[in-house]
């Protein structure tokens, strides 16, 4: 079990207990928040589950695969703290993660 | 006279439904009725991770219960739709009940194609399209297992691979010359096959008729003058669009119901979207029936805004996506038999693309590990880019240089 802060484009935040095994994005669509579209159901095929991840947590965190590398390549609005959300997998060191939500998924 | 939304079919389609009308703010009642037991869940993962074993029912739920009481929906689970009464506006439960509509979505997706013959209901043959149909196959589906496999399409492949790798021994049969011969080029059939036989996996293809035998159980499955031993047989013979509830209220069906670009019927109160449906595809050019969830979700939008009185017509380049073993299949456009193919990068790096040109125009692109040339891909088709095949064969020009 994690908590993980969820900050909407619109600033508002919701700190959620995410089970371990599951990802961030499941997090996310699991408990109503809004900004994931997560079309694919986290098959990393549609890079509509895209976030920034907290600048602090950046090395914390499993590295991207090719494949999310270069999903989020073509993806609109990348930042250098871009994921896509589905590939990042729950586990307590992840304990404290923040992510905020980009202006949309499209 | 009623404002209800009416939503026939719990499914891919109908969750974005829901999610699409309350986001544009149509404030009218809601009800869903799917005759499954689950709220709308992934199909995909049925024959990946859910048939591994790697993720749980609840998991699948593409949105959780809560999601549908915020939007007010009203949800009716393991009922059937058995009647539209289109001059009422009503539609009629299996239990007799009846439910006036204001518009009706109908998103009641399809059906698997059976096999039929003697032996065709013997314990041991399954399909796979639902969670009752994984759980069915679940406790068959053992290290040591001789499973047969009759069909070589995506989902007859994904399941095989899962398989190989859960340790059963498995025979894919294909009437075809190759596998995925309707969805896929030849290189990523040869590509594929070679995969599979890597892995364990007897693929037979031009198999020749195949019949069933067993006494109460199933024993073999026999395929031209070959006989094959199995403890369980996975059917994946394609589907079937449902879509008699339509005809049978006289709305235009022709292998699928027919809707036009706003995922109208001929009726216009009742809309309809995904697996069920055909529509016009101007990128295309042509009416489609497609099998995906993009399909799904897309459609299923522009029924939503259809609905809420902003048309916003269907008009996405198609893809699709197909997980075997460490390998990801993305594919968008749709190809035809004439078209040219440039092969981009090598297959023996298990990391390659299929682009598609028809008279110059990329059409579409069928990649495995290759997200750039997807990703760019579905860009360059949505353009109808005309670009020069020894562009798009050579590694050394990135895809974003292409585009
Ligand atoms: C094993 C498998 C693997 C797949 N893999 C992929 C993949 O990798 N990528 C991809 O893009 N697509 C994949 N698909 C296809 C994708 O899941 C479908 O295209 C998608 O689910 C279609 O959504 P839908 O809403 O049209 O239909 P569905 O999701 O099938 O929902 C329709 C629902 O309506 C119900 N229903 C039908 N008639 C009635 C009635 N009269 N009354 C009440 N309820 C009714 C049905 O029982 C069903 O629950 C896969 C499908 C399967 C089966
Ligand atoms: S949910 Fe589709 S890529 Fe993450």
């Amino acid at each position: 079990m994690a908590k993980i802060k969820y900050i909407e484009h619109n600033g508002k935040e919701h700190v959620l207990e995410v089970p371990n095994g599951w990802s961030v994005m499941e997090g996310a669509v699991k408990n109503l928040v809004p900004g994931i579209d997560a079309d694919c159901g986290g098959a990393c095929a549609c890079a509509t589950c895209h976030v920034y991840v907290g600048e602090e947590w950046l090395s914390k965190l499993e590295p991207k695969s090719d494949m999310e590398q270069t999903m989020l390549d073509f993806a609109s609005e990348v930042k250098e703290n871009s994921r896509l959300s589905c590939q990042i997998k729950v586990s307590e060191a992840l304990d404290g993660l923040v992510v905020r939500m980009p202006e949309s998924q499209h | 006279m009623s404002d209800r939304i009416v939503i026939v079919g719990a499914g891919q389609a109908a969750a974005q439904a829901v999610q699409t009308l309350r986001a544009e703010n149509v404030a009218a009642p809601i009800t869903m009725i799917g005759d499954e037991a689950y709220l709308p869940y992934q199909r995909p993962p049925l024959s990946k991770k859910f048939l591994a074993g790697e993720l749980e029912a609840e998991r699948l739920l593409i949105r959780p219960v809560e999601f549908y009481k915020e939007a007010a929906v009203e949800i009716r689970l393991g009922q059937k739709v058995v009647a539209l009464d289109r001059k009422a506006k009503a539609v009629r439960l299996g239990s007799g009940e009846v439910i006036p509509y204001g518009k009706l979505l109908l998103a009641t997706g399809s059906r698997v194609r059976r096999l039929g013959g003697p032996n065709a209901e013997l314990p041991g043959v399954f399909y796979l399209r639902d969670i009752a149909d994984v759980d069915a196959i679940r406790p068959h589906f053992k290290p040591g297992a001789r499973l047969t496999v009759i069909g070589g399409g995506y989902v007859g492949l994904e399941v095989a691979a899962v398989a190989a790798k859960s340790g059963l021994e498995v025979t894919v049969l294909e009437i075809a010359d190759r596998v995925l011969a309707r969805v896929a080029s030849p290189e990523i059939s040869s590509f594929f096959e070679a995969e599979h036989k890597k892995a364990g996996v007897a693929i037979r293809t031009r198999c020749g008729a195949v019949s069933i035998e067993g006494k109460g159980k199933l024993e073999a499955v026999r395929a031209g003058d070959d006989r094959i031993n199995a403890d369980l047989l996975i059917v994946g013979i394609g589907i079937l669009p449902n879509m008699e509830l339509a005809a049978d209220a006289g709305l235009a069906c022709d292998n699928g119901i027919l809707v036009d670009e706003n995922a109208r019927t001929s009726d216009p109160d009742i809309l309809a979207a995904g697996d069920c449906t055909t529509h016009p595809n101007p990128l295309m050019n042509r009416r489609l029936r497609l099998e995906s969830v993009q399909n799904a979700i897309d459609q299923a939008k522009a029924a939503a805004h259809a609905m809420a009185g902003r048309p916003r017509p269907y008009a996405e380049v198609p893809w699709f996506w197909s997980d075997q073993y460490d390998l990801k299949l993305q594919s968008a456009g749709l190809s035809e038999p004439g078209d040219a193919r440039v092969l981009r990068g090598e297959m023996s790096a298990r990391k390659f693309a299929v682009f598609h040109l028809r008279d110059g125009v990329v059409v579409a692109v069928e990649c495995v590990n290759a997200a750039p040339e997807y990703m760019i891909g579905r860009q360059l088709i949505a353009k109808k880019a005309r670009i020069a095949p020894e562009r798009l064969a050579d590694v050394n020009t990135p895809m974003k240089a292409l585009i």
